[in-house]
């Protein structure tokens, strides 16, 4: 393949992820006009916020071309999640989902 | 690997202040929803989310060593980003002139003014940093000081700061809207 076709094939993918983004951008403020309770909304729009993330990171940020640095951020960020909901002293809070111990 | 561990200490940065604010959202009875509109945020995270695209498209053209239009793609993206940073200035001077400060809100618990702030500001914040690394970097890379991977780089935080936004839109924004 001429460079100019792998480019123009890149140019393609990366306007094929915007559109993906763009399309789950409008489903969050879809969801924001929904008949459905606070919590409700705000779980529909925290899914579709890490799928978005999820889009961005592997494609925009190149995390699927560089499988070794993949799983340094999966790992580590796992770890860093599980070290404050477990490890932390305070992590009681998070447990019980309120700003203060009960 | 710097800018990976700088993106992954930003994140837990932004993570705290999101999950305070959702703690703090859920145990505060009347919380206000002074939003009427998603023109403007629609609009900012449009322009966003297309910033990401050109600066995939400098990033492109870098490393097929055309450095002409990876710079003219550089320069779209900082403009994207200088119209976001307008368009969010033009919002919340538009809620100073209705009252609310960092530390007084019209619409209820001085909290929500204190975190909408404090969230917005700390994006914004990065925007700006992001403008001005674009054109730094931008500008080096043609004087032919700075590489194609200099302008990943700058890329990369650039979609973090994307990245970012797409959870402050719907917590502090979609969810307080106004039904």
């Amino acid at each position: 393949m001429t460079t100019a076709g792998a480019q123009n094939r890149s140019a393609g993918k990366d306007i094929a992820v915007y559109g993906c983004l763009v399309a789950l951008a409008a489903i969050q403020f879809f969801i924001a006009y929904q008949d459905i309770t606070a919590s409700q909304m705000f779980v529909r729009m925290l899914i579709v916020a890490i799928i978005e993330a999820a889009v961005a990171l592997l494609f925009f940020m190149h995390l699927w071309e560089n499988r070794g640095l993949k799983w340094f951020v999966m790992i580590f960020t796992v770890s860093v999640i599980l070290g404050m909901q477990y490890g932390w002293t305070d992590s009681f809070r998070l447990s019980n989902g309120v700003p203060w111990a009960k | 690997m710097a800018m990976w561990l700088f993106i992954i200490a930003d994140s837990a940065t932004f993570a705290g202040c999101l999950v305070a604010y959702g703690f703090i959202r859920n145990a505060t009875a009347n919380w206000p929803r002074p939003f009427h509109g998603i023109t403007n945020v629609a609009l900012m995270t449009a322009i966003l989310l297309t910033s990401s695209l050109t600066m995939m498209f400098a990033v492109r053209h870098a490393e097929a060593g055309d450095k002409a239009k990876a710079f003219r793609w550089t320069l779209i993206t900082a403009v994207c980003g200088i119209m976001f940073a307008a368009l969010h200035l033009r919002e919340w001077f538009g809620m100073i002139g209705e009252g609310a400060t960092l530390f007084h809100n019209p619409w209820g618990t001085p909290l929500f003014s204190s975190l909408f702030f404090s969230i917005t500001g700390l994006h914004l914040l990065h925007v700006t940093g992001g403008v001005l690394a674009l054109l730094a970097v931008g500008f080096r890379y043609r004087g032919g000081r700075y590489n194609a991977d200099d302008l990943e780089i700058t890329g990369l935080y650039w979609h973090f700061v994307d990245l970012v936004w797409m959870f402050v839109v719907p917590l502090v924004y979609l969810l307080n809207l106004a039904h």
